[in-house]
């Protein structure tokens, strides 16, 4: 049964029944069936095999799960993979080409804005982010435009210093 | 971390979402941004049996200049309504409470609408537009009807949203040039406020509003009415909690709560009646 | 690759120049990886066929347990058993283990990986499901019909030692052990230096329990080999050699059949250094069923079910002549063990039991007493700094109570008794040595670049009476006592291991180097650090030098990471094989180029005849040589490598001052830091770049118990901050950029003269955020802000001085 709209009739399925979506991931068109409760992180995750987003709570606070959704950074734990549909998501997979990392990426390995590397994936996300909105931002800029990553090993100096220097173009 | 099961079903506009509510019945719920909703669901503390999305009713976004008025569809992004022109000339105290919902990736997703209809009085919109003197368009079965702000709040979560009703916009009266402020008092930048207070005065005119200082958000009646009499900003704002009911939580008791709010609404104050500048 | 000129540091032994790539701020290699996502921790594994565990948790602090009813459960879907400990009694050949009986009488209740009859806190485990998928191991794990009798909490350390509830029936007593520590030049001392002193501060602080919330919550699967009984078990640990070895011995099974492999894992601070129900569970179960098992923590569990951190209650005296010199430390200590003993829980408070006196110059008169007390609480374990960051607090805060009694500023009574750099080595009241320090050209560099004067005069204009925002400056000076450790050292402790680390250095016919290592790093950027240590020692570039780790068949010998030891004992041991190699490969060149092995230089990577620097070989063409074994010299067996297993002679001793500046809303309660400075000095620096980041880190952990976060528990022993939107880990924007300075003692313990940095932060900030904010209200009668210094805490705080007649 089909319970995407593809127009403008509503369409009602089965409590939990699977629903097909078709999601642009890394520039991959993926079409899935997934159930409505799947949250778009256990679909990149687990049925992509993009392990690179992590999990690390469950309230929508830490932001290692942090994805683009049609470029814009969000928290894939607070969205349904069937909301993504029809959709562009990049993961921490996407940002690199051809093997060479992002700006960003770069940014964060030449000022050690990174320890243990679990949050850096959604931090990495939402600094790239960041940067779209606010492409010079002050220290003060990026730390608020962080406020939604938590990292427990770098103190933050290091990373608000590698997204200030990747504004820079440093 | 995963919901309960739900079924899931997608409206192509107002009307349909409202048709949809209405054919389901209490154990729908709509679904804008998912975010009130979803971490609720995935604690489990809410496990509606049909999630009706309306995120895609793109024609829900929207910040019209109506005149007297701001017209902003509910399906309007916390971010768009941070960065509106229209909001930033005319409500500007709206705009700028914008941006402290949640952080970036939260006002990215979340909804003017869906903060609204959610009812959660620690959350900063509901308070901000009840200061501001909103009104909300409700679209039900039989039409719609426009519920002012201070009609709106029941209760912890609760509305007069009925569960046909969908909220498909918010009226904001221009702010006329009114000074205005806005303290957000927090642990962290992306809590909630542990007391939140939006003021604007204009002559002998004024809004405040409180966050999370009670079942509601609240108006702040009484320092309205003092100002309104001209007192002074010091004294209305002992009034503070005159139509409060703050409860005690892990960040503060009730007579910290108490002493916050008076600060916090003198400090509003004095930021709106500050020319020139500002928070 | 970014370099930035760095001055060479001094070989302490040889006094030559060393550093050619030690010192150097070299990029982390372990970081593409990581930055791409490409990095598997032990949830990225694929493991096909793998069963999910899931654990019913208690939902009581304290009961027991009268019956329970998995037939729903059993019948849902995807579900493949449900067990109660009962079930699964026969699968353990031992209790879960503490390694750290501190005291021979210490009383230790048998703790299994599920309770049986009575449940101690909240999250203890109860039953297990295994099912299909995770949803349905959780969905069948809520639907166990557990029936309990509630009985009281006991969420209050001192009263509990009043045994007015008494947890663990057999104990007959929630007491676990008293551990004392009395030194005295002669009988008495201690008492007389009090009943002598002219000035005496006796103050007590409360270190609240902390949560350790590192960002991967943990992980484990266990996959077991279909024939022949062997087992790997993946797990988010800190500790893969310890968990082998516990695994065996728990389990009973023989301990070559154990294999246990630590993936690219999320953080630790100590909470990883453990043996939890969870890895064993899945070991038990994937043997039973014969298919893998696994099973990931979501936060809400972590809170619950992850060792807790600190949860002490201490109370110090200090006794001090007149010109405010120590003459004397009392301290009592009430150490929170939580509901059982975990791995290190009873040893946790002991580890700072020799810090108690600081860095400062005290005669033979300190009496210490730590007494461990069960409660009805997630049990506390090893936490970035563990004992250390405690003992510093208590005698750092009391420092600044013990100025404010002479009448003297701060820095200056630490001046009069930090241990003077012409004593070193110097050996302690306790019988430690302390190898090497400054602590004055620390603590004036931390001075200098925090403007000390300058903000203590701008106190005298803005703290006056009425002052909405008052500023405050706050010291604290520390040890980090480090590189754990000496086995001896550790056997006077009871500890039921040695402190040792391995190392191999194995050439391959290339020239390119392979290390194996003990360690096992979860963060601190091990494989870039060792590479350097081989590439200075061995004369290649570290980019030919790989670094394995983490997996016990891989690297069968290894004691792990954890107190900062990773670098002074697993470096060490590092470059003390290359030395074994480079003697071995010195053998063949002297065969080769015929002449004596002691006519030999080596530099830069190769072997020259003394005088005669063109009659050389390079230890590319010796690490052939010994490759083919064609021509070597007699006995001599082929190929370069070597294994060392390190013991340190002594503990390192890391040492630093740290400033910090805030200022209070008194208004609201609000602290802010204006500014941080922390001067560390951690012996020479391998990478900078990572010393720095250990430091930023640990900085604001420790600012972050001072500020932030406290594990709070109601009256019936819930845990009421089970989330990150409830548990207070701090964001970018709410926490201060940092100035970091740093002076160079090296160790004179080891050839590399290091000393170990992954804990200093966090044991110089807590109470340098702590003395400043007290000193910002020192003027309004505050004598002391319970942590975190939170608004609530600090405006409560005020309200009660003014309600005592504070000035203001």
């Amino acid at each position: 049964m089909m319970c995407t709209d593809r127009g403008h009739t509503a369409h009602s399925c089965n409590k939990g029944a699977d629903v097909q979506i078709h999601v642009t991931v890394n520039g991959t068109v993926h079409e899935s069936e997934v159930e409505p409760r799947r949250l778009l992180v256990h679909y990149v995750r687990e049925d992509l095999g993009l392990t690179g987003t992590n999990v690390g709570c469950d309230t929508s606070s830490c932001g290692a799960c942090s994805v683009h959704l049609d470029g814009e950074a969000v928290k894939s734990c607070t969205v349904l993979a069937v909301q993504a549909d029809g959709c562009e998501v990049t993961t921490i997979e996407g940002l690199a080409v051809d093997g060479v990392m992002s700006a960003m990426q770069r940014a964060f390995m030449e000022n050690h804005g990174l320890q243990c590397g679990y949050c850096t994936p959604g931090m990495v996300m939402a600094a790239t982010s960041l940067l779209r909105e606010v492409p010079d931002p002050t220290e003060r800029e990026v730390r608020e435009g962080l406020e939604g990553n938590l990292c427990r090993c770098t103190g933050y100096h290091n990373i608000v210093k590698a997204v200030l220097a990747c504004a820079a173009g440093n | 971390m995963i919901p309960a099961a739900f079924e899931y079903v997608r409206a192509g506009s107002a009307a349909e979402a409202v048709g949809l509510v209405g054919e389901f019945g209490e154990d729908a719920k709509l679904l804008a941004g998912g975010h009130s909703l979803l971490p609720l669901m995935k604690l489990r503390l809410a496990s509606p049996s049909v999630l009706v999305d309306i995120g895609r009713v793109r024609d829900l976004s929207y910040v019209r200049d109506e005149g007297d008025h701001v017209a902003v569809g509910a399906l309007t992004r916390h971010m768009d309504v941070q960065l509106s022109g229209v909001l930033l000339e005319h409500v500007p105290l709206l705009a700028y409470a914008a941006g402290f919902v949640g952080d970036p990736q939260v006002r990215h997703r979340g909804t003017i609408g869906g903060s609204i209809a959610h009812a959660d009085p620690a959350s900063d919109l509901p308070a901000v537009t009840l200061a501001l003197g909103a009104s909300y368009v409700l679209q039900g079965p039989l039409g719609v009807r426009v519920v002012p702000a201070a009609e709106f709040f029941k209760g912890f979560l609760t509305s007069v949203l009925e569960p046909d009703e969908v909220l498909v916009e918010v009226r904001v009266p221009k702010m006329g040039g009114a000074g205005w402020g806005f303290e957000k008092f927090t642990r962290r930048a992306q809590d909630w406020a542990m007391v939140g207070v939006a003021a604007w005065c204009r002559g002998s005119e004024s809004g405040v509003a409180l966050v999370n200082m009670g079942s509601t958000p609240v108006l702040a009646s009484s320092v309205m009415v003092a100002l309104g009499d001209g007192a002074g900003v010091v004294d209305a704002a002992e009034l503070a909690v005159a139509e409060a009911d703050p409860q005690a939580d892990l960040n503060a008791s009730v007579e910290y709560r108490t002493h916050l709010a008076k600060v916090l609404v003198r400090r509003a104050l004095q930021t709106a009646q500050t020319p020139h500048t500002k928070p | 690759m970014t370099v930035t000129e760095q001055a060479p540091s001094t070989d302490p032994v040889s006094g030559a120049t060393v550093g050619r790539v030690i010192g150097q701020r070299l990029l982390r290699r372990e970081d593409p990886a990581l930055l791409t996502g490409e990095a598997k921790f032990t949830n990225d594994l694929a493991i096909p066929g793998a069963l999910r565990l899931a654990l019913v948790r208690s939902p009581y602090a304290h009961a027991r347990i009268l019956s329970i009813d998995t037939s729903a459960a059993v019948a849902m879907p995807g579900v493949v058993a449900v067990y109660t400990a009962t079930d699964l009694a026969s699968l353990w050949a031992a209790p879960m283990p503490c390694a750290w009986a501190v005291t021979a009488d210490m009383k230790n209740p048998a703790h299994y990986p599920l309770t049986s009859t009575k449940a101690c806190y909240v999250g203890d485990g109860v039953a297990c499901v295994l099912a299909t998928s995770e949803a349905a191991a959780r969905d069948a794990a809520e639907a166990v019909q557990v029936e309990y009798e509630p009985l009281d909490a006991v969420v209050d350390p001192e009263a509990a030692l009043r045994d007015e509830v008494v947890i663990h029936d057999e104990l007959g007593t929630n007491k676990s052990y008293t551990w004392d520590l009395k030194v005295e030049g002669h009988p008495g001392q201690v008492d007389e230096a009090f009943a002598a002193a002219a000035y005496t501060v006796s103050e007590r602080y409360v270190q609240q329990r902390l949560l350790p919330m590192a960002m991967e919550p943990r992980a484990v699967a266990a996959v077991p080999q279909p024939f022949g009984g062997d087992i790997t078990l993946y797990s988010s640990t800190q500790v893969p050699h310890i968990l082998k070895v516990m695994t065996a011995i728990t389990l009973g099974i023989p301990e070559q059949q154990v294999r246990v492999i630590a993936p690219a894992v999320g953080g630790g601070f100590g909470s990883k250094l453990d043996v939890y129900a969870e890895e064993l569970l899945c070991v038990a179960l994937s043997r039973k069923h014969g298919v893998p098992v696994r099973w990931n923590e979501e936060r809400t569990e972590n809170a619950h079910a992850t060792v807790h951190g600190r949860a002490q209650v201490q109370h110090i005296e200090l006794a001090a002549d007149a010109s405010g010199k120590l003459t004397a430390v009392r301290v009592r200590l009430i150490g929170d063990m939580g509901a059982y003993l975990q791995l290190v829980t009873p040893g946790i408070p002991i580890l700072g039991a020799f810090l108690y006196a600081g860095v400062y110059d005290l005669p033979q008169a300190y009496d210490f007493s730590c007494t461990g007390v069960f409660t009805t609480m997630t049990p506390t374990d090893a936490y970035r700094g563990a004992g250390r960051p405690e003992a510093t607090y208590a005698i750092e805060r009391s420092m600044d109570a013990m100025a404010a009694k002479v009448g003297v500023d701060p820095m200056e009574l630490r001046r009069r008794n930090y241990i003077g750099k012409e004593q070193y080595p110097y050996t302690a009241f306790s019988g430690l040595t302390y190898d090497s320090g400054d602590h004055l050209a620390a603590a004036e560099m931390a001075a200098e670049m925090a403007d000390y004067p300058g903000v203590r005069a701008r106190q005298v204009t803005q703290n006056v009476a009425g002052a909405p925002k008052r500023l405050g400056i706050g010291v604290s000076s520390y040890f980090e006592m480090c590189g754990l450790a000496p086995s001896r050292v550790l056997a006077s402790l009871n500890y039921s291991a040695g402190g040792w680390e391995s190392a191999t250095v194995r050439v391959l016919p290339t020239n390119k180097i392979q290390v194996v290592t003990g360690t096992s790093p979860h963060g601190q950027g091990h494989e870039t650090s060792w590479s350097m240590i081989v590439a200075d020692k061995m004369g290649v570039s570290p980019e030919d030098v790989v670094v394995l780790h983490s997996d016990t068949a891989i690297a069968p010998l290894g004691l792990d990471t954890y107190g900062s030891r990773s670098l002074p004992v697993g470096g060490v041991a590092i470059a003390m094989a290359c030395d074994k190699v480079i003697d071995k490969a010195r053998k063949i060149a002297a065969h080769q180029m015929e002449c004596a092995e002691e006519d030999l230089d080596f530099a830069d990577g190769s072997f020259s005849v003394k005088g005669t620097p063109e009659r050389a070989m390079p230890f590319a063409a010796i690490a052939f040589e010994a490759f083919t074994a064609h021509n070597l010299p007699d006995g001599l067996e082929p190929n370069l490598e070597a294994q060392v297993t390190y013991d340190p002679p002594n503990f390192s001793w890391p040492f630093g001052t740290h400033i910090c500046v805030v200022e209070v809303d008194t208004e609201t309660g609000q602290v802010e830091v204006l500014k941080y400075v922390a001067v560390d000095d951690c012996g020479v620096q391998v990478n900078p770049l990572i010393v720095e980041g250990q430091v930023h880190g640990g900085v604001i952990q420790g600012l972050s118990q001072a500020l932030f976060e406290e594990a709070v528990y109601d009256t019936d022993g819930n845990l009421k901050t089970t989330t990150l939107a409830e548990y207070l880990v701090p964001a970018a924007c709410d926490v201060p950029s940092l100035t970091l300075g740093h002076t160079v003692t090296p160790s004179p313990t080891n050839q590399l003269g290091v000393k170990g940095v992954g804990e200093a932060g966090t044991i110089g900030a807590t109470p340098a955020v702590m003395n400043a904010v007290v000193d910002a209200l020192s003027g309004l009668g505050v004598t002391n802000v319970q942590m975190p210094a939170s608004p609530h805490n600090v405006w409560r705080t005020l309200q009660s001085v003014s309600a005592e007649g504070g000035s203001r």
